[in-house]
């Protein structure tokens, strides 16, 4: 920019120039900018010091170390009261990890198949997915979790109609209970080190099917053959698996939920809460990424879906290999926007008494303790962290499906 | 020079900051109002009648004190309050007193800088279930769906009991008392736990109260009373007299009725008239006038008239004075001498 303006003149530096010449007076402005920003942070922060509380409690992170002395309902990891409160943090955070990771998934299957769905030509699918959409996305998505949870504690059966000798109502296939407190489904239970091989050797099986669509790809691209790979994909995918079970003696058992003094004993419990922000965070989000995905496709030129029909494309191989996956350079970047939405959308969950994160540290941990600015400190790190992960992972995502520029 | 401008600058925000907590009392004079924190609404503790006003058990300290403070006892701002936002709102200066039915506890008074002036209900935690559970005993309660409401000190006594009796429960953390009734109607918890005092005053508004029982069962001490913050001697001294006037008042005989009567002249109990200001000068030691404590009792009544009139046995509440009657009539009610 300097090359732009006159040369400098000879005759000194007078202080008038700061205003009237256009090479100083940008960094005048910004000097004193960032002068009245020092000062207004300044000033918070000696508010905050100056506070008579804050001068007298202290900022100390100490209490985490003490027993949290407050139960925990959903616990992915070991936890009794008498665990610490950092503990009860982490017992919190996985729980928020629990429900973000399974709201971005159903989200992105709503998302993708409301916004294709919107650009049908069938007039009533078309006009039931844009009322879809218009409907979550128009109202708070606090109010779905509040309606949700409304819903499935007065609508699912109650527990009661289980209890007694004679129950009114039994567990579907003896298997599935669904109630007012939640629903109830078998679990399965690791005999030991042999369920764990058969778990592994599962695993070992899919890694198996997806290195033989790999090669079957490459057959096809190099020599044109077209290899077969549904039937080996299937036996891949079961024999090894059964063979290992079977060899093993069976180490892996189904534990079906079984009625106890008041509720179901054994099994695994989808807690209404939990089922209540998924749901509402799936079906809210959902809305927004089907509004992507529409953006999306319609971001690629009609000509292309046309060329590929004129290839003889049937209409869903054209979606999935012509202009989905060009759609996706434009999907994505917003998409990671909404995965951060729902990441930190999770906090409601206090509002159905889902224990997230906020609602163990940002909640019962900073009320007992009195400690909110280290809580909200603590909470803040702990957000930051996970969306900047998550943003981290899916930006290498976006990374791999964008145009490659050179 | 831009420095001392800096220093400057922070120096007065930091005298400013340091002023605004000192004398809470000059605060409320100047105001003209007193901030108040109370529950969102509790039934015969604290909630708005059909009139928008509020009314209660605690709501009554509210307008005690401001009554003897601004001579006025509606002049008070009400500011509800979670069991979440109650000590942050009382810690930054938002209210000038909490009568948010608070168990005064160790790390309460101490680690959170509080200052409990005392206690105007003693209560305990109970269990509330429905009779068609066929429970007779807490201790029966093992594997059962609880809920509380969350952030309070029931929380943690309910991990306690169930602990130290080696129970099993799923505890259903909920914001508020209201949310958490409705929950245990629609029978998404089989108990609710709660002060017994709240308990009773839930079950009072239930459809069919019967179809629920409190069990017998009181598993922990919890002695409510009004807090202020540490480091204002003065004005917890006028919180915690105004509410031992409310106490010696009704020990005294001084009631509602009769006080503006005994306030006009000197009378025979020595203590009555140093209380209502007609011998001696206690007003002016707490920096209030004269008529401090007969304004209080003139608003709001004596302690017991308080009691009977907001959750007593008349009321749907229906609570039994029990520990909270007078000494005299073996509670734990109690008040140090006007002297």
């Amino acid at each position: 920019m300097t090359t732009m303006t006159d040369p400098p003149k000879a005759d000194g530096f007078r202080f008038g120039q700061l205003i009237n010449d256009t090479r100083y007076r940008s960094y005048t402005f910004q000097f004193i900018a960032i002068v009245l920003l020092f000062l207004f942070f300044g000033w918070l922060i000696n508010n905050a010091m100056n506070n008579p509380v804050l001068q007298q409690v202290g900022i100390d992170f100490g209490f985490l170390a003490d027993p949290a002395g407050y139960d925990i309902n959903q616990k992915p990891i070991e936890y009794t009261s008498q665990s610490t409160h950092l503990r009860a943090a982490l017992v919190g955070g996985i729980n928020t990890l629990i429900v973000a990771v399974l709201a971005c998934i159903t989200a992105t299957i709503f998302g993708v198949i409301a916004g294709v769905l919107r650009l049908s030509n069938n007039w009533i699918i078309s006009k039931l997915m844009a009322i879809y959409v218009e409907m979550f996305r128009n109202i708070p998505v606090l109010i779905w979790i509040i309606i949700i949870f409304t819903v499935a504690a007065n609508t699912f059966p109650a527990i009661q109609d289980y209890r007694g000798d004679n129950p009114t109502n039994t567990p579907l296939l003896g298997m599935f209970a669904f109630t007012n407190q939640g629903v109830f489904i078998p679990s399965l239970v690791f005999d030991g080190a042999g369920g764990w091989i058969v778990f592994a050797v599962l695993a070992a099986s899919i890694l198996g099917i997806f290195a033989l669509r790999g090669y079957a790809r490459k057959k096809l691209y190099d020599e044109g053959k077209l290899v077969k790979i549904l039937w080996p994909s299937i036996a891949l995918l079961l024999v090894p698996v059964a063979l290992a079970y079977f060899l093993l003696g069976q180490p892996i058992s189904v534990e079906n939920p079984v009625m106890g003094r008041f509720r179901f004993e054994g099994g695994f419990l989808l807690r209404p809460s939990l089922i209540a922000l998924w749901f509402a965070l799936s079906i809210y989000t959902g809305a927004f990424i089907a509004e992507n995905v529409r953006a999306g496709i319609l971001a690629i030129s009609s000509g292309q879906t046309e060329a590929a029909a004129a290839l003889g494309l049937r209409p869903g191989r054209i979606m999935s290999l012509v202009v989905l996956p060009q759609a996706l350079r434009v999907i994505i970047p917003p998409l990671i926007s909404q995965y951060l939405n729902i990441t930190k959308n999770t906090s409601l969950a206090i509002a159905v008494g889902y224990m997230d994160l906020t609602g163990t540290l940002g909640g019962i941990t900073l009320n007992q303790t009195g400690r909110a600015l280290e809580s909200i400190l603590l909470l803040m790190a702990f957000y930051l962290s996970f969306s900047l992960i998550i943003s981290a992972v899916m930006n290498v995502y976006n990374n791999s499906v964008k145009l490659k520029e050179r | 020079m831009k420095n001392s401008v800096i220093l400057g600058t922070l120096a007065v925000a930091g005298l400013a900051a340091a002023g605004a907590s000192a004398a809470t009392l000059d605060d409320v004079k100047a105001r003209g109002t007193l901030n108040c924190g109370v529950t969102t609404g509790v039934p015969g503790f604290a909630e708005p009648d059909a009139n928008g006003v509020w009314q209660g058990f605690d709501v009554a300290v509210c307008r005690a004190v401001a009554a003897a403070v601004l001579g006025d006892a509606e002049a008070v701002t009400f500011v509800p309050t979670t069991g979440k936002t109650r000590f942050t709102a009382l810690a930054s200066g938002e209210i000038d007193v909490l009568a948010r039915n608070t168990t005064w506890t160790f790390s309460r008074d101490t680690d959170l800088k509080f200052d409990f002036v005392g206690v105007n209900y003693y209560d305990g935690q109970g269990f509330m279930v429905p009779t068609a559970l066929g429970v007779a005993s807490a201790k029966e309660l093992d594997g059962a769906t609880v809920c509380i409401q969350t952030g309070t000190t029931t929380e943690l006594n309910l991990a306690d009991y169930f602990r130290v009796n080696g129970m099993s429960y799923e505890p259903v953390p909920i914001e508020t008392g209201a949310e958490a009734v409705q929950q245990f109607l629609a029978g998404a918890c089989d108990v609710y736990t709660t002060d017994a005092s709240a308990l009773a005053a839930q079950r009072a508004g239930f459809a069919n109260p019967d179809d629920y029982v409190v069990l017998p069962e009181i598993v922990s001490k919890e002695p409510l009373g009004p807090l202020v913050r540490h480091g204002d001697s003065e004005w917890a001294d006028i919180v915690r007299w105004t509410l031992n006037a409310l106490i010696s008042a009704e020990e005294l005989g001084v009631t509602k009725e009769n006080v503006e009567q005994m306030a006009s002249a000197p009378g025979d109990n020595p203590e009555i008239n140093r209380m209502l200001g007609t011998e001696g000068e206690l007003g002016a030691m707490i920096g209030l006038s004269s008529s401090w404590a007969k304004d209080a009792i003139a608003a709001v009544g004596n302690y017991g008239e308080v009691f009977d009139e907001n959750i007593g046995e008349s009321t749907p509440i229906g609570l039994q004075r029990g520990l909270n009657a007078q000494y005299k009539d073996g509670g734990l009610i109690y008040s140090p001498p006007f002297r």
